[in-house]
């Protein structure tokens, strides 16, 4: 393999791994503050990109993506408190599958709304056939946006949870919902936060990524099982698991271009995931104790 | 003959020592009491018996038999019988359903010949319907027969769980407080019925609380601390035993 | 004997709409109640595997499309070219191959209907067996997670293999004649036996299930999961009646598979779909997780009203709203509303892990 070909795989498994890192975030954002997964993962970054789109009729794209993110933000608001927030000590069954039907709703609104047709946003900068010259490799200046705004997050994120009394809230009610209860803090309200980041999060991820990967009405499910296979690998609840664990399937995934038919790509992600499932459910990154003590 | 010895049983939680070092043996016919305040590691060293646990290290011989390693339906399978501190029914299935559950391994009818309804099976069913009737009644509930275990009062579960328990015509049965939450006249009927079960030739290893029943009933009691073994002995020794005192009244 | 009797007002029915849609004309109709019936086959079949083993599956549509894949490949695909092959031979000698002409007058040779189901649904059990061992151990999301993937792999291989027909699936798979003079096909001359065939299927199934659920084995099941800690010092060795009631589950799902195949004589991709896994969970949801009856109902009832068309381009809409609904307001399904209603007192098991902390 020459050195531009395997620049080439590389950015394009750093692209796509950045989006499943941001997924799997978003997995565990929710799951922390409310030991469920939520399934709909996916079908934040479907709205995301779809509603932008929309809206880049009457918007500078700049201004469509912002309204889009607020939107997808206050759908996922609408979610919690429509669905979720009344329930009291739901089964795991029973969550789970109220998500799933939550995503398969959301996927059939969006079919209705926008039809099965492949959409996408424009190029952020140039067009389709502008490249820049990375180590002899020809890259999309797109890719850059990806991982640049994937990176962003994560680093805002880490901050958000540091130094902001908020995220400091929600990483108490993540360590024990009881004791936040004590301390004066109400946790349905951190519940309802935690859908509403992970929300405008995917929705942001949907609309740099539309560019390059497209929009679709059922792309929900392909990104809920890679994010899900990604937040596992990397340890469930860990961000930084998360990341690293992202730009691992990316690359492996882009570099099995050459080997595995394109049908089964998705087939490798989800192998990796039956494979670590059975082997070290608690993720290669992360403890075992700790998935014992969330264990569900 | 010991029917059931323990040597120098271990378990952790993390830095928590909450078994630690104990050893002692159940000769077959005897009740034996384990007692302790909470947190003394009792309800541990019963899940490490029954092998809900695994030891960090030690060794557990149940009729003679290393049980290292195994899971608890095969415990089980081996005669060991118990029931929980924390009453744990069979959510959804009746009293006498709970109890039929507890003749499972003395079943034979497999997947096919139950999806069938096949006739050899009709006898089994019958014998462990008739066996589960006997044992509510032997605990005088069975009226409750047909309610909603989960339903019952606290007492009836205790009874269900017990009768439960001896469906199992184990060898030996371990009892997790089976007096804890019941009244005085309660805790007389439980003192009495575990003696008759001893009759029937079941050994009976007991966790309680309750002193009164504790040296009415044992032939021999083990004292728990922090973890550790301080005493193993006849009730009355225990009774005057210093460190017992000073563990029970001292502090 | 009683059991048996409680199937009568039943098959009562049954009768009764079939002589309903031959005196009003309306015949059509049991061409839907026939494929209605095969899909709540593999509806009870879930059913015990949630309600009462408490594994939820995401991915029966992959055992469905498994038995109905490949009764219909080896039906379908000629074995010509491979006529000198050992094992070809020896197939042929033991009787399980078929000469015929196919549609262009060309030779051809095929797996006979009998053999392809039998190996179709084995070969389901097995793969059952293979990915139930790990899975099982799963619990909650991770089971769910599992299942789901294992749906969209088998989803995946049938759209990417040429011998599955792709995108386009397989057709002309021949009725399936189970002995003589009775077959399963979609012919309009056979229609009212094929309704009978397939409600008689779906009636022998049912009383099989409920024969377990009220034996020694059903008893273990609802003890797992009334509290798995209680029901493994009992002797109930859980992982393998999980396991066993897994195998049951998919198979009863790709005799489904096998069944509806040769009625339709064809099956498509969408059949292997995750949709449908998620549709039948729903139905099992609607009917109480719990509950036979209840479950076959829903699946006979909700079927046909998708297969008439009813829920036009909202089929996968409402089956996604039954979920949250029900989950949200009546999670022991409709039924287990109305029984909640009568007896206060009963309590359905939820699959809530134990409760001591
Ligand atoms: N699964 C567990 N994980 C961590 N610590 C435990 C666990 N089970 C018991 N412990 C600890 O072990 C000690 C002994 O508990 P236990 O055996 O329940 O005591 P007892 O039954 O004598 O009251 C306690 O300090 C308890 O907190
Ligand atoms: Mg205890």
């Amino acid at each position: 393999m020459t050195t531009e070909l395997f620049v080439q795989y590389l950015f394009a498994g750093i692209t796509y791994g950045s989006i499943y890192a941001i997924v799997a975030i978003g997995f565990n954002i929710i799951y922390n503050t409310t030991g469920i997964i939520n399934f709909a993962q996916g079908e934040f970054v479907m709205l995301g990109g779809m509603i932008a789109i929309s809206l880049l009729s009457f918007l500078p794209l700049p201004a469509a993506i912002a309204l889009a993110v607020l939107l997808t933000m206050v759908i996922g608001a609408l979610i919690e408190i429509i669905f979720i927030r009344w329930l009291e000590n739901p089964s795991v069954l029973r969550m789970i599958i109220i998500t799933i039907g939550l995503s398969i709703l959301t996927r059939e609104a969006a079919v209705h709304i926008w039809g099965e047709n492949i959409r996408a946003l424009p190029y952020f900068v140039g067009n389709e056939i502008t490249t820049i010259g990375i180590m002899g490799a020809r890259i999309s200046p797109q890719v850059l946006w990806v991982v640049g705004v994937c990176g962003v997050m994560v680093v805002v994120l880490h901050l958000f949870f540091r130094a902001t009394s908020v995220g400091r809230e929600m990483r108490a009610c993540a360590a024990n919902r009881l004791a936040t209860v004590l301390c004066g803090i109400n946790p349905r309200n951190m519940v309802t936060f935690s859908f509403v980041l992970s929300a405008g999060m995917g929705a942001l991820a949907g609309c740099v990524m539309s560019p390059i990967t497209y929009t679709q009405y059922d792309m929900g499910t392909g990104l809920a099982i890679k994010g899900f296979t990604v937040a596992i690998l990397g340890g469930l609840g860990h961000s930084g698991g998360a990341v690293a664990a992202g730009l691992l399937l990316g690359v492996i995934e882009a570099f099995s271009v050459s080997v595995v038919p394109l049908a089964f790509q998705d087939a490798i992600a989800i192998t990796i995931l039956l494979l670590i499932l059975f082997v070290r459910p608690h993720g290669i990154f992360g403890s075992g104790e700790a998935a014992r003590l969330k264990a569900f | 003959m010991a029917i059931l010895a323990v040597e120098n049983l271990h378990r952790r939680f993390g830095g928590l020592h909450a078994v630690n070092d104990v050893s002692f043996q159940v000769a077959a016919g005897q009740i034996k009491a384990v007692i302790g305040p909470n947190g003394a590691g009792k309800t541990t060293l019963f899940n490490l018996l029954s092998g809900a646990l695994m030891p960090s290290s030690g060794v557990v011989r149940f009729q003679g038999k290393d049980i290292q390693g195994r899971r608890p339906f095969e415990i089980a399978a081996l005669g060991m019988a118990r029931t929980y501190q924390n009453i744990k029914m069979f959510t959804g299935m009746t009293a006498l359903e709970n109890v039929m559950v507890g003749c499972h391994l003395r079943g034979r009818a497999g997947f096919f010949s139950s999806m069938l309804h096949a006739p050899w099976t009709w006898g089994e069913e019958r014998a462990v319907l008739e066996k589960s009737m006997e044992l509510l009644e032997l605990l005088e509930i069975g009226e409750c027969a047909h309610v909603l275990a989960t339903s019952l009062a606290f007492g009836q579960q205790r009874a269900v769980e017990l009768a439960r328990a001896l469906a199992m015509q184990p060898s030996l049965l371990l009892l997790d407080e089976p007096a804890a939450g019941l009244n005085i006249y309660e805790t007389a009927e439980v003192g009495r019925l575990i003696s008759k079960i001893r009759d029937m030739g079941i050994t009976v290893l007991l966790v309680e609380h309750d002193m009164s029943l504790v040296m009415d009933i044992s032939d021999e009691i083990v004292v728990l601390c922090f973890g550790e073994m301080i005493a193993e002995d006849l009730p009355a020794a225990i009774q005057k035993n210093p460190e017992v005192i000073r563990i029970y009244l001292g502090e | 004997m009683k059991r048996l009797l409680a199937i009568l007002p039943l098959l009562a029915v049954v009768v009764l709409v079939q002589l309903l849609t031959s005196w009003s004309g309306t015949q059509f109709y049991l061409t839907q109640m026939t494929m209605a019936a095969y899909y709540s086959l593999l509806i009870i079949g879930l059913c015990v595997l949630m309600g009462y083993a408490g594994q939820i599956s995401l991915g029966h549509a992959g055992f469905f499309a498994i038995g109905g894949y490949l009764s219909a490949a080896l039906t379908t695909r000629s074995l010509v070219p491979f006529k000198e092959a050992a094992l070809v031979r020896l197939l042929d000698g033991c009787g399980l191959l078929h000469a015929g002409r196919d549609l262009y007058g060309g030779e051809l040779l095929v797996v006979t209907p009998w053999a392809a189901a039998l190996f179709a649904v084995l070969v389901a059990a097995l793969i059952a067996v293979v990915i139930g061992i790990p899975v099982l151990k799963l619990k909650g999301h991770y089971l769910a997670m599992a299942t789901l993937g294992f749906g969209i792999i088998i989803y995946r291989l049938v759209l990417a293999t040429p011998w599955l027909g792709e995108a386009d699936g397989i057709s002309g798979v021949p009725p399936f004649v189970l002995f003589f003079g009775v077959t399963v096909s979609g012919e309009s001359s056979v229609r009212i036996l094929n309704y009978y065939l397939a409600w008689g299927i779906l009636l022998s199934g049912l009383i099989l299930l409920i024969n377990l659920m009220q034996s020694r084995i059903g008893r273990a099941l609802r003890a797992i999961h009334g509290s798995e800690e209680a029901a493994d010092a009992m002797g109930v060795n859980i992982a393998r009646f999980k396991l066993q009631t897994f195998v049951l589950s998919a198979v009863f799902a790709a005799i489904a598979g096998v069944l509806l195949t040769h009625y339709n004589g064809g099956i498509g991709p969408s059949e292997a779909g995750v949709m449908k896994s998620v549709r039948y969970v729903a139905i099992v949801a609607v009917g109480g997780m719990a509950h036979l009856w209840g479950a076959m109902f829903m699946g006979v009832l909700l079927n046909f009203l998708s297969l008439r068309g009813v829920f036009g381009s909202y089929d996968d809409a409402v089956f996604g709203l039954i979920l949250i609904v029900i989950m949200l307001f009546a999670p022991e399904g409709i039924l287990g509303l109305i029984a909640g209603r009568k007896k206060p007192a009963a309590t359905v098991p939820t699959v809530e892990q134990d409760g001591e902390v």
